[in-house]
């Protein structure tokens, strides 16, 4: 479960306030939706959340199955299960997709303290996990993300995902640059995710991937805040109406 | 005003009592008077700007004395472990010696001799006092030719190994015969020498169509050794030479390479990493001369420079008229990690054809907050993320080397030198 309490977030730089004390509870086995007008500061949120350090947290907290995070550095927030699928997946060149698909496994598993996965046993499962995303493997040979699609980051965001397992997970657009065949894909490996204990937030513009990936609860995002919740059809609402209603109240 | 005078440094004083009582050849007086008109190199030397070899360098080590026959027994024995090729000549404490080597394992068409008959400038860099300095104090030249026709199918190793807090001298030229195909690796050991002061001249002569090699590893160097080493290279026609050298050993480092262009259609490639911490301080800097027709140049280095040390890259293309068609490209990166880490780069280009293609670029930064948040946030300590792009930044060079065990090699000295970063 994830818990959001009156979140207040600064650009540490400029003193700029972009996630104004924003409050929101994502249970075990829900799908958020959040959509909300460009700059709202939905990627904003996502990083605060998984502990990027270009952001002041000037109050709130977070808790993550009742802990807070915010003390955490990003690499021990994944290790208790948060993961964050980017909107823009950073390039790595020179770092081999496969490489760095070992070293983030263990390293979780190390903090579990669990053991090494044995190369045989690593080499199935993301031979596995690959096949479902159609991610074909010599892309995995190549540098991480250096040279794919927009596409082809995307579904290897979610293929991270799927190898790791979290108990929660934030998907940023990750519809966004995604054709139609590739939405579904996309869509079926998250939702082969859902599990009773397994929470998700889902940003996007689009109505489309809810029709794939099913919401629980959808939430409004503007200036910062969540302005308005509620159901499946509010989606629907915000596609017919756009922003308009929540852009004019700030004026 | 005038020419006035030079004043002459405690070390120079030095040197010049040391040479008055070593058995001098004549190349070797020549070398020295010539060394005395010109003294130490400073900063006010343009090619020794930011590395002042002539403060740095306080007290004048001793000679080193020839190895005993008892040394030379117990390098050889070492070596049979630690060395990566089993062609291997050895240099004890700046000297050839048969002894140590396994001159039995070279390849038919590959001789090993001395000569005193080796001019003190090589043809491609004259006017630089260390290399007088190599040629006024080397025992004697070694020569290695490689005859054409000759099949080196594995690596020939130079090992030259350091055994006191002395200063050596070694000068070795290797003759490549037309069409030969060699590579060719020198390995700097020192480890328990203490601060001494080496001083290496590697002299190449590659014939036409011949395709070289070279792997310099200044890795298992003592942390308070000065070494100036002087890399000469001249290419007949469509020859090709690749040399790479990691640097992650010393207490100062100046690597000098010279390369001219004498026949058409020739290639170069000079890469090179240097891993620095402490106050290592490692200098390169290097002039490749296109003096033929269609030849390419390309010179790319990377440097990780940490807690106060420095980084030095100093590269000049020279395009000589009628050297049209000529390619190159010269790249140098540095990370650094620490506020006080320094590295200074100069790049030039002077180009006196019109038909040409030639760049350079030069970054110095961090390490990208993009990408090591990336790796963090699945998971990967900070300092595994670091070492997984500072991996992959020195990888990036330690890939041209095509020898397989030798890059193999030089991988596992980088992870080593990243791996003592967090211990
Ligand atoms: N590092 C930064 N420095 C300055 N301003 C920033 C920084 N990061 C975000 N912002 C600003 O914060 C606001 C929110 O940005 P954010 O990326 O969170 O929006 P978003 O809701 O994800 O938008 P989109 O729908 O376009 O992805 C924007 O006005 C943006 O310009
Ligand atoms: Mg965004």
């Amino acid at each position: 479960m994830l818990e959001i309490r009156n979140l207040t977030v600064k650009i540490a730089e400029d003193d700029k306030t972009i996630i104004d004390g924003l409050s929101l509870t994502v249970k075990d086995g829900e799908v958020a939706a959040i959509m909300g007008p460009n700059g709202s500061g939905k990627s904003t949120l996502s990083y605060a959340i998984a502990g990027k350090e270009d952001y002041e947290i000037v109050e709130g907290e977070v808790l993550l199955d009742g802990k807070n995070i915010l003390e955490m550095a990003a690499d021990e927030r994944a290790a208790k299960g948060l993961f964050l699928a980017f909107q823009y997946p950073i390039e790595i060149p020179g770092v081999a997709t496969m490489t760095f698909l070992k070293a983030a496994m263990n390293a979780q598993r190390k903090k579990r303290g669990e053991g090494e996965l044995s190369t045989p046993d690593f080499m199935r499962t993301v031979r596995a996990g690959a096949e479902k995303l159609q991610v074909p493997m010599d892309m995995l040979k190549r540098g991480l993300n250096v040279g794919f699609s927009g596409g082809e980051k995307k579904r290897m965001e979610i293929l991270q995902m799927a190898l790791l397992a979290p108990t929660f997970g934030i998907l940023d657009e990750t519809d966004s640059g995604l054709d139609i065949d590739a939405l579904r894909i996309v869509a079926d490996g998250v939702n082969a995710l859902r599990d009773p204990k397994r929470g998700f937030l889902v940003i996007t513009h689009y109505q489309r991937l809810l029709d794939y990936i099913r919401p629980d609860t959808v939430h409004v995002m503007a200036r910062g805040k969540i302005v308005r919740s509620g159901g499946p059809e509010l989606a629907l609402e915000l596609e017919k109406n756009g922003y308009r209603d929540y852009v004019s109240e700030a004026a | 005003m005038g020419a006035h005078p030079r004043e002459i440094t405690k070390a120079e004083h030095d040197l010049a009592a040391m040479f008055a009582r070593t058995e001098a050849t004549e190349v070797a007086r020549d070398a020295f008077a010539l060394f005395s008109t010109m003294g130490l190199p400073h900063r006010r030397v343009e090619a020794w700007h930011y590395t002042d070899l002539r403060a740095k360098l306080g007290d004048i080590a001793p000679l080193a004395k020839a190895p005993s026959a008892e040394l030379v027994g117990q390098v050889a024995s070492e070596l049979d472990a630690a060395s990566v090729s089993a062609a291997r000549i050895v240099f004890v404490d700046g000297r050839f010696v048969a002894g140590a080597s396994r001159l039995s394992a070279l390849p038919a068409g590959v001789r090993v001799g001395e000569s005193d008959a080796v001019p003190v400038w090589p043809e491609v860099a004259r006017d630089e006092p260390t290399i007088a300095l190599n040629a006024a104090f080397a025992p004697s030249a070694t020569v290695i030719e490689i005859a054409a026709g000759a099949d080196v199918v594995a690596p020939i190793e130079i090992y030259s190994y350091v055994t006191a807090a002395a200063q050596t001298y070694a000068r070795i030229l290797v003759r490549v015969g037309a069409g030969v195909r060699a590579t060719i690796v020198e390995t700097h050991d020192g480890e328990g020498a203490g601060a001494h002061q080496k001083n290496s001249a590697l002299i190449f002569e590659i014939g036409d169509d011949a395709r070289v090699e070279h792997i310099a590893r200044h890795v298992d160097e003592s942390a308070e050794a000065t070494h100036v080493a002087s890399f000469a290279a001249t290419l007949g026609a469509r020859a090709q030479l690749d040399s790479f050298a990691l640097v992650a050993g010393g207490a100062l480092t100046r690597r000098q390479l010279y390369v001219r262009f004498d026949g058409d259609h020739a290639r170069v490639g000079l890469r090179g990493a240097a891993l620095l911490r402490g106050n290592q301080h490692c200098d390169t800097t290097l002039v490749v001369d296109h003096a033929a027709l269609d030849c390419e140049s390309r010179e790319r280095f990377k440097h990780i420079v940490e807690d106060e040390a420095t980084g030095v890259y100093q590269g000049k293309v020279i395009v000589r008229p009628g050297a049209q068609k000529t390619d190159g490209a010269m790249k140098s990166d540095a990370i650094l990690l620490s506020e006080s880490a320094r590295m200074h780069n100069k790049p030039e280009l002077e180009i006196f054809a019109d038909d040409v293609v030639c760049g350079h670029g030069a970054t110095v930064g961090a390490l990208d907050d993009e990408q090591l948040f990336y790796l963090r946030a699945r998971g990967l300590p900070k300092a595994e993320a670091e070492t997984l792009l500072l991996e992959a930044f020195a990888g990036e060079v330690i890939e041209a080397v095509r020898d397989e065990t030798m890059q193999e090699a030089l991988r596992a000295d980088a992870q080593a030198w990243l791996s003592e970063r967090h211990s």
